[in-house]
């Protein structure tokens, strides 16, 4: 594919996201405006994944451990220091891409690869979740909950609309970020870095400079989902911020909706949300029966497009176009 | 701090319980070094496991007894799950055959809680509260059971690997893949059979754990995150350093237990686990890079 | 308020006369039905709390069944109450959703939760709405402490029970003639056992017990051998634990083998020892544990025959069924008093509440800021495989056997 002008990179962003936007005005229904920001949220937590797994090839299993660190630093700043909710959101996200920055600079000067990178992030995380559990600081057990004033200089909306819009904004941002990236040079190490790293280093590309930059990156944009979860649900405890439920989100919505590309994680988000919610609605009042179903077909999914939805949609279009072709 | 026989007793116990982290994680690293895929529903065959073991528990069958014939239907299920779910439906890629094992554990687990409800249960064996007295200690008999059984399956499968032919087809299918096939060996059938045996560890472990534990939907995630520790320790794809691994793993559980507090001494667990992988990947028994 | 009152009977005709067309096959019930009014019924049914959630639902489900067996909500015409069930997953986030999702279907009110995360989340989702909630279990104190107006607990929140565990726990120990000096605390390290083990940690010594050692310990636990080993290296009189259902009875089956024998394990919001499975499946391991709990009243007549509802359905009578029901009746009696299935008169008529119908050891309900300070726990113990409350003595049904015997 060859290097397409600005428009043709940004305006499908932007299109995507005027069109969301208008949700609220089509529908004022609560219930699918958290859903969709529940959705959003973890769309975001995944576009941070995606930068390091889907583009660098880092597999990690314990984005948690960025998304806890976000929520926490967030929540504490003002539950304990009473600091601005908007600067404490931002000082969670520098405080994340931190220890994404450590834990990169850790773990790939070793020389870590593949399961063995995939373990030490699941193991960070389960640290950083042990510690937050046990420490009076952070609330021990007990969690830490940010006060309850519902006004727009804290954070905190009485209208859902405005948090979706947040969340929409947060979203589009960093594909937008992406889409740059994807352009310039450091996304261009970064694929190399995926595709072969000896050749990478070969070529003279500081693969590891690179890699724990992609890290900063990725932690810093899944910082941002959990600081925003912690602005959306005022409460934050160690398994809710470090549990491996958003590690394991945060990897299954880009590789569902497609690997390293801009709107795979969004695209993921969106479909599991939808298929956890449709199965929920089909399936009987025997608990368990829904999420069974939800597993079921996401095995299906993959058995049938494995190259992520994104994959599927371009064999279609393929196919099509041929059928079309005399 | 503490009285020597506290400490012997500890020891003792963490010796036990590493007993069954070393089989749980015996099947952890045989998978991983043949398929070299992290197989995400692990703890929910062992959950499966513990539930069959329960059932066959309440028809009067004692999990000691339920296991020779668990742990050949275990395998004939690893065997086809892998054969004609997980190799067709990942096509060979490994972030589908992690998702693929992720969608399977969700399934079984939600299939054990729609079934079996979620109450934790647990069965009362008569050998359930007797115990070995050491005059310092005593050793809950069916974990010393479980200890014993544990040594036997290790051998088991170490003669296996190292002595049949099977075996052979295995670690070739382990160390090269691509030259395996050439010479003959049918892949998908020894991946299978792989998956296989470590299911059936599994519901050896399930049979072992049942007496002194509990059981309920999501009780086998307890064990995976320390059996992933014990696989890195023993070096990813080595059987003998699962086995080590475990022991290891559940004396220093133990002891930093008694010492830091229970809930801190999981930590040191996870510190070993991340010291052992910058320093030394390969694990300390692990041969390949 | 005319003209509102009105409109709801026009749209009562009118649903009336749907109705009517629907049950002409059956002239016996043809009758003037009132609009029925929804409410929610929030519980924990899948995840890791899915046990206590499944309860929790069977609870507010007979409690329905028997409101609208006996006429419905009189004020309303007899209107009947539907329930709307929710599925919180064992997440806030889960909780969240499916507020929005019952707000959406205009339930008049929300009962259940059960875990204070769970209630944290939704009580603020609901809030939002001025959607009434009563949270049945959720016993973190913050859940009523932040001025949330449509948030009322029947039951008691983890201060309150610790305060009653602890002068009960002098009461019994005087009584006995003060054979309890030493004390070693065992919980969870989850919400609910920190909170309360630094309670006791400060308060015991206050009223002269020794606490020799705190142990906590993660869930799910793996093993609990260094817990029994530690407890019988410091020989304490009293053991006093706090734990969730499969750690406390790995627990109490540990300290059975390695032959740790305390003279009383006086537990505080245990999981297990006032779970019937557990005395089921462990009667000696079991025997002589007392709780300091949720539990209803054993002098209760309709406790007793709701009780053996339950068990001849094949289930445990749980607190989480006592609770609910009990819950349900007291939002059926508010809307009963509000005569409307608005969700400020409701809320009003929460506030104003003197409910005493229930099946709970509580005196009349009284709200303030939205707890129930009519709610107390008891003492539970289990003997010869059964639970008995034995303190306070004006609803207890056996005596205390405490100390225990050696």
């Amino acid at each position: 594919m060859s290097r397409s002008g600005p428009v043709a990179a940004y305006g499908p962003i932007l299109a995507v996201a005027l069109l969301l936007a208008m949700l609220p005005v089509a529908t004022s229904a609560n219930t699918i405006l958290n859903s969709m920001v529940m959705a959003l949220l973890i769309a975001l937590a995944g576009q941070g994944w995606n930068i390091l797994g889907g583009y660098g090839g880092q597999f990690s299993f314990g984005h948690a451990v960025f998304f806890g660190t976000g929520a926490y630093v967030t929540a504490l700043l003002q539950a304990r220091f009473g600091v601005n909710a908007y600067v404490a959101f931002a000082a969670g996200i520098a405080a994340g891409a931190m220890v994404g920055t450590i834990l990169g600079y850790l773990s790939f000067r070793s020389g870590l690869r593949g399961s063995y990178f995939a373990l030490v992030t699941l193991a960070f995380a389960e640290v950083f979740r042990i510690l937050a559990n046990a420490t009076a600081f952070t609330g021990g057990a007990a969690g830490t909950l940010v006060k309850l004033d519902v006004r727009p200089e804290n954070f905190q909306f009485s209208s859902r609309a405005v948090f979706f819009w947040i969340a929409l904004g947060l979203v589009t941002a960093v594909m937008l970020g992406v889409r740059f990236m994807e352009r310039s040079r450091f996304g261009a190490w970064l694929v190399a870095v995926r595709e072969n790293e000896d050749a990478a280093r070969a070529l003279g590309v500081d693969t590891l400079k690179v890699k724990i930059q992609a890290i900063t990156l990725s932690a810093g944009v899944t910082a941002a989902a959990g600081g925003f979860y912690v602005q959306y649900f005022l409460f934050i405890d160690a398994n809710l911020a470090y549990g491996t439920w958003i590690s394991i989100e945060a990897l299954l919505v880009p590789i569902v909706g497609g690997l390293g590309t801009v709107f795979g994680p969004l695209i993921g988000a969106v479909a599991l949300h939808g298929l956890a919610e449709a199965t929920k609605a089909i399936a009987g009042r025997i608990p368990g029966i829904d999420l069974a179903l939800y597993g079921s077909l996401l095995v299906l999914a993959i058995a049938f497009a494995p190259n992520g939805l994104q994959g599927l949609m371009a064999k279609i279009g393929r196919g099509l176009s041929f059928g079309r072709a005399p | 701090m503490f009285s020597p026989e506290i400490v012997t007793a500890a020891v003792l116990n963490g010796l036990l319980t590493g007993a069954v982290y070393a089989l749980v994680s015996v099947a952890l690293t045989l998978v991983y070094g043949v398929l070299h895929i992290i197989n995400f529903a692990h703890g929910a065959t062992l959950t499966a496991a513990m539930f069959a073991a329960y059932v066959a528990w309440q028809a009067g069958i004692d999990p000691l007894v339920a296991v020779i014939g668990l742990a050949p239907l275990f395998f004939v299920l690893g065997y086809a799950v892998q054969r004609w779910i997980i190799g067709p439906a990942s096509h060979g890629e490994d972030r589908n055959i992690l998702l693929v094992t992720l969608g399977l554990s969700i399934v079984i687990e939600n299939v054990l809680l729609a079934t079996f409800r979620s109450d934790t249960r647990s069965i009362d064996v008569p050998y359930g509260f007797s115990s070995v007295d050491l005059g310092f200690v005593f050793l809950p008999m069916p974990r010393v059971i479980a200890f014993g059984i544990t040594c036997v399956v290790a051998l088991l499968l170490w003669i296996l690997l190292a002595r049949t032919d099977a075996g052979k087809a295995i670690r070739a299918v382990a160390k090269d893949k691509l030259g395996a096939a050439l010479v003959g060996i049918d892949v998908p059938h020894v991946y299978a059979v792989t998956f296989g045996l470590g299911a059936a560890c599994l519901a050896v472990a399930a049979c072992v754990l049942l007496p002194s534990y509990f059981v309920n939907p999501r009780v086998g995630n307890a064990y995976v995150l320390v059996a992933f520790t014990v696989v890195v320790l023993g070096g990813m794809g080595s059987v003998p350093g699962a086995v080590i691994g475990g022991l290891f793993i559940g004396i220093v559980e133990s002891l930093s237990g008694l010492y830091f507090g229970e809930s801190l001494g999981q930590l040191g667990i996870f510190l070993i686990f991340i010291l052992v992988l910058l320093v030394r990947p390969t694990g300390l028994f692990g041969a390949r890079a | 308020m005319t003209t509102h009152r009105f409109g709801t009977t026009r749209r009562q005709v009118l649903l009336a006369g749907a109705g009517l067309a629907g049950t002409l096959g059956m002239p016996g019930l043809v009758r003037a039905q009132a609009a029925a009014v929804k409410v929610g019924v929030l519980q924990p049914l899948t995840g890791a709390l899915a046990q206590d959630g499944q309860a929790g639902q069977l609870g507010a489900e007979l409690a329905i069944k028997a409101i609208n067996a006996a006429g419905g909500i009189k004020s309303l015409g007899g209107a009947k109450i539907e329930a709307v069930m929710g599925d919180a997953r064992s997440t806030p986030e889960g909780g969240t959703a499916e507020v929005e999702r019952l707000a959406a279907e205009n339930v008049s009110a929300i009962v259940g939760g059960f875990a204070s995360p769970i209630c944290l989340a939704a009580t603020q989702a609901a809030s939002r709405y001025d959607l009434p909630y009563i949270v049945d279990v959720g016993v973190n104190d913050q859940i009523v402490s932040r001025g949330l107006k449509n948030t009322f607990r029947f039951a008691p929140g983890s201060s309150m029970v610790s305060g009653q565990a602890l002068d009960n726990l002098v009461k019994l120990n005087d009584a006995a003639g003060k054979p309890m000096k030493t004390v070693v605390l065992v919980h969870e390290d989850g919400l609910f056992g920190s909170g309360l083990a630094k309670l006791l940690q400060a308060e015991l010594p206050k009223r002269g017990f020794e606490v020799i050692d705190t142990i906590a310990h993660p869930t799910p636990a793996r093993d609990m051998s260094n817990v029994a080993l530690q407890i019988k290296a410091k020989n304490p009189d009293l053991v006093i634990p706090s734990s969730y259902y499969g750690e406390f009875v790995l627990l109490a089956r540990t300290m059975q083998q390695q032959r740790v024998k305390p003279k009383g394990i006086y537990a505080v919001l245990n999981g297990a020892a006032s779970n019937y499975r557990f005395v089921k499946e462990f009667p000696e391991a079991a025997q002589f544990v007392i709780d300091t709990n949720h539990w209803y009243d054993p002098r209760n007549a309709t406790a007793i025959a709701l009780k053996k509802e339950v068990e001849a359905q094949g289930k445990f009578f749980l607190y989480n069924v006592a609770l609910n029901y009990s819950a349900m009746l007291l939002l059926a009696d508010a809307i009963e008093r509000a005569g409307s299935a608005d969700r400020a008169k409701i809320i009003a008529a929460l506030e104003t509440s003197t409910f005493g119908g229930h099946i709970m050891p509580y005196g009349p309900t009284k709200f303030v800021n939205g707890q129930n300070t009519g709610a107390a726990a008891v003492n539970t113990q289990v003997q010869n495989g059964d639970i008995k409350v034995i303190f306070p003595e004006a609803f207890s049904d056996a005596k205390a056997v405490f100390p225990v015997p050696a």
